[in-house]
């Protein structure tokens, strides 16, 4: 059957470099020394360490507990002993530490008892808690947890879509994981089709991957539809794929779900299979390394491994190497620091030279000639929203869909002034958010002033509401054996009231308070009680009258 | 900060300039060889003025003249207006104008992407309400001129003033004015075509370099360096509003042929009108305005007091081209049709 394929605007077609890394099969990591597990590798609240420094701990045991409902689990990619939970390099684009779990392999690569799952008796929901607890993650770079991903909630999904385009340049892991793992990829699919409870499959390859294609097909049963898409940056983004095999825009600030669409990665699915078939939660990953390096190619890598120990595995970077990036060159973004770790979000790394990645050009004035915006694969102006990003008008940026923004990089790379327009954007979104934290913030300051001056004004009319009834009382009282028809001063007599009133709480505040033991004190020391209780009478009395 | 993305495409603003200039040449190679060597002089001058305004502004306003100068747009200007003016006038005319397009009109108003106008159309717009008598003096065809200019004859008239040879003998007005002056004076329109000045489509030679720079565009389109909107609707603009009023009053008004293929109907649509720094930038906005200019072109060609109104009429719809764009915004990818955008602030 021939799927019939929709175009959306723009796209880029930088030159693919896939050929570097792709040649050669998956290599298996040798067992690093020292693995740095952090516990945020997810989107979503990171998990939380569940072992203690000393403890010894397992190939697949748990090590961080899913905390929170957007999070997911982490686990110890080795056996060996925890010789510290600390703030660690991480790849991430700030180049801030962040908490993790650190592990000295002792060599056995000891593994827990495995326990394979029969999901096909399994209820959907007893399968997705159980995938929370496996440390399920997109692998495709936003690492969202697979678990919720699962739960098609209110929406009914009736399309699963698998992402195999791969449409970064150089990054060929799951070019590799498809040649190479189709049947049990496919085993994964149908878990993720048994969870979603929907109709259609379609799995997207870009026609570059012909090699994947070929094994996809063979592998797939006919009801799944292996589709070949167009090479073009960025046809493997969530929103394009959908839209390039279904023909659905994905709606303005919602998700695919919205219209019944699930997307996973291949490298997802893949993983889904090892989890429960084979009962292994997420402890490795296919990493590509290419670029400057002497041998480049796909290795599978347990998280957690130093990035360095991966350029090793690949025999090192070559001399004049210029940095490193992480993920692909269009939307990747600088290791700051080589103990970085691999984690559930990296795909691929790549060492720079200058040959590949040269310095950027001097930044020109921008001509308006509108390339950037016939490259947005959004229909966006990326012109106009840099020139009011440019001019911190923020509001006029969003007023041109600044956040429908996916940050794919095809405006900057088409810009004949070499703008950054990409950055500008980065900047504009984090200023908004942080402009919104701040108004947040404000207003719940606000807020709760107001609700304090409310509360205080609510005491002050109980208390007087208290002190009129209690008027009335000792009114009523006076009134019984005083003249009847005496002018009432109303004013006085509440005024009167009040003083009774806080004169019988001080007695009554005198009486619960009066220390123990205060039975035969010397005159000397009774007369200075005496005065104290008197003084304090009146203040509370006057404080009283005051309020 | 993110420093992606990582690799940049191979475009850059000189390389498009110049390629804009490439596709310029078959217009002026068919210009030399139809109407003698004064487009060269021109050409130089206008480019040589340039230069040393582009470099003196740029000094002056402390920017760097590598980069700005390396850009080609000074140059891209120059040929342009030299394309718009007669050929083989003084050289003071080609400094004044330069002086108006590169001064005024671009660096006053911030320079390269700031300007609101069209910096060549404002130089063309200043010489023509200066200096309207050397404005409507062209270089004649080359077969009917009385004399043929040599290129140091014609560095000579530029340079010399009109000395030893008579102007007369190698100028002549050009079709749009000989017919709205013939016109009005009620000359039949046959015997204002049968005119030696006159070709098949629209003035003699004249026609052949619109030809010409028609298929410069088309080079331009290829290279996807402009999109089809402008240049069609403008010359489609042109061609129905010249079209109605032809039909309305054949004898006052020329046909649409006439109209494509005289004056700076053919440079105008392909490579004034679509200068995107002042140009509308959505695709409705493009045509928009492009019709709008055509129609202006039309217009004033037939009531305005100039012969040609491609100027005046890419410079009005300048004017709108803010207003427009912020009304035209294309649908965003996820939205819903008619869904409002641009426009929330």
């Amino acid at each position: 059957m021939n799927q019939k394929l929709y175009t959306f605007n723009g796209g880029v077609h930088p030159d693919v470099h896939k050929a570097e890394s792709n040649a050669t099969p998956i290599r298996t990591m040798p067992l690093s020394a020292r693995y740095v597990v952090p516990m945020r590798q997810h989107i979503g609240e990171p998990a939380r360490p569940v072992v203690a420094v000393g403890d010894r701990v397992l190939r697949g045991q748990m090590i961080g507990a899913a905390e929170g409902y957007v999070s997911t689990a982490v686990h110890a990619p080795t056996s060996g002993r925890v010789v510290a939970i600390e703030a660690c390099a991480v790849p991430h684009p700030s180049g801030l530490f962040d908490l993790a779990v650190v592990i000295e392999a002792d060599g056995e690569d000891q593994a827990i008892a495995y326990q394979p799952l029969d999901w096909r008796s399994l209820d959907p929901s007893a399968l997705r808690n159980r995938m929370r607890d496996m440390g399920l993650a997109g692998l495709g770079g936003a690492v969202f947890p697979s678990y919720i991903k699962l739960n098609p909630g209110a929406q009914k999904i009736h399309t699963l879509i698998l992402n195999g385009a791969e449409c970064e340049p150089w990054i060929t892991c799951d070019d590799r994981l498809m040649r190479e793992r189709a049947p049990e990829m496919l085993r994964g699919i149908e878990i993720m089709r048994h969870a979603l409870g929907c109709q259609t499959v379609l799995i997207g390859i870009e026609d570059n991957k012909p090699e994947a294609l070929a094994a996809m097909r063979a592998a797939a049963p006919a009801e799944i539809e292996v589709v070949a898409v167009p090479t073009m940056y960025p046809g493997g983004g969530g929103k394009q794929l959908t839209y390039t095999l279904t023909g659905v825009e994905t709606p303005t600030g919602g998700r695919s779900t919205d219209v019944g669409i699930q997307v996973f990665n291949v490298g997802t699915a893949y993983s889904l299979y090892r989890a429960v078939e084979i009962g292994e939660p997420l402890i490795s990953r296919v990493v590509t390394l290419t670029g400057h390096v002497a041998q480049p190619g796909n290795f599978e890598v347990r998280i957690g491994t130093p990035l360095a120990d991966l350029i090793s595995a690949g025999g090192g970077m070559l001399p004049g190497a210029s940095g490193e990036i992480i993920g692909g060159p269009m939307m990747g973004f600088d290791l700051m620091d080589l103990a970085a770790p691999v984690t559930k979000a990296v795909n691929c790394l790549i060492v720079k030279n200058p040959k590949f990645f040269p310095i950027k050009p001097i930044e020109l004035p921008c001509i308006r000639c509108g390339a950037c915006a016939r490259a947005c694969p959004a229909d966006l102006q990326p012109f106009e929203m840099y020139w009011y990003s440019r001019a911190k008008d923020f509001g006029r940026a969003q007023g041109y869909n600044l956040f429908d923004c996916i940050e794919c990089g095809c405006c900057s790379y088409v810009c004949p002034s070499h703008i950054p327009l990409v950055d500008y954007f980065r900047f504009a979104k984090s200023e908004i958010w942080e402009r919104e934290r701040e108004k947040r913030a404000a207003d719940l300051a606000r807020s709760r002033h107001e609700f304090k001056a409310f509360r205080l004004e609510r005491e002050k009319q109980e208390k007087a509401e208290k002190f009129a009834k209690a008027a009335e009382k000792s009114k009523a009282a006076a009134s019984s054996n005083a003249d009847p028809t005496a002018p009432a001063d109303p004013d006085a007599e509440k005024k009167k009231a009040i003083l009774q009133a806080a004169l019988e709480r001080a007695q009554k505040a005198k009486e619960s308070v009066a220390p123990k033991n205060t039975e035969n004190l010397p005159p000397r020391v009774q007369k200075e009680i005496d005065e104290i209780e008197a003084r304090r009478a009146t203040v509370e009395a006057t404080t009283e009258t005051k309020e | 900060m993110i420093g992606s993305p990582y690799i940049l495409g191979r475009n850059s603003t000189s390389a498009i300039m110049l390629k804009v200039m490439l596709a310029l040449i078959p217009g002026i190679v068919a210009h030399a060889w139809l109407f003698g060597p004064g487009i060269w002089v021109s050409l130089f001058l206008c480019s040589a003025f340039a230069i040393v305004f582009e470099a003196l502004l740029l000094l002056m306003r402390g920017l760097p003249l590598k980069p700005f100068l390396s850009d080609n747009s000074a140059l891209l200007t120059a040929w342009l207006l030299a394309l718009s003016l007669p050929t083989l006038a003084p050289w003071w005319l080609y400094a004044i104008g330069m002086l108006f397009a590169i001064v005024v009109a671009k660096q006053l108003y911030g320079g390269l992407g700031q300007n609101l106008f069209n910096p060549a159309m404002i130089g063309y717009a200043a010489l023509i309400v200066s200096f309207p008598v050397n404005m409507t003096q062209w270089a004649a065809p080359v077969g009917l001129a009385d004399h043929a200019l040599t290129l140091l004859d014609a560095f000579d008239v530029v340079f010399a003033g009109q000395g030893s040879i008579s102007a007369d003998a190698y100028t002549s007005a050009t079709v749009l004015d000989t017919w709205k002056t013939q016109a009005r004076l009620g000359t039949p329109s046959e015997s204002i075509l049968s005119q030696p000045i006159f070709g098949w489509a629209g003035g003699q030679g004249h026609e052949i370099v619109a030809l010409m720079y028609l298929a410069g565009g088309l080079l331009l389109l290829s290279l996807k360096l402009i999109t089809w909107h402008i240049p069609l609707a403008f010359l489609a603009g042109l061609a129905a509003t010249a079209g109605v009023l032809h039909l309305i009053d054949p004898t006052q008004h020329a046909s649409p042929l006439l109209h494509l293929f005289s004056g700076g109907a053919m440079l105008g649509a392909f490579f004034i009108a679509t200068d995107p720094v002042t140009a509308a930038s959505t695709p409705r906005g493009k045509l928009i305005y492009a019709g709008m200019a055509g129609l202006l072109t039309a217009i004033i060609r037939a009531f305005g007091g100039y012969p040609d109104g491609v100027a005046f009429a890419v410079l009005l719809m300048n004017v709108c081209v803010p207003f427009i764009d912020t009304y035209t915004q294309p649908r965003v990818f996820g939205h819903h049709p008619g869904h409002s955008k641009g426009r929330k602030s």
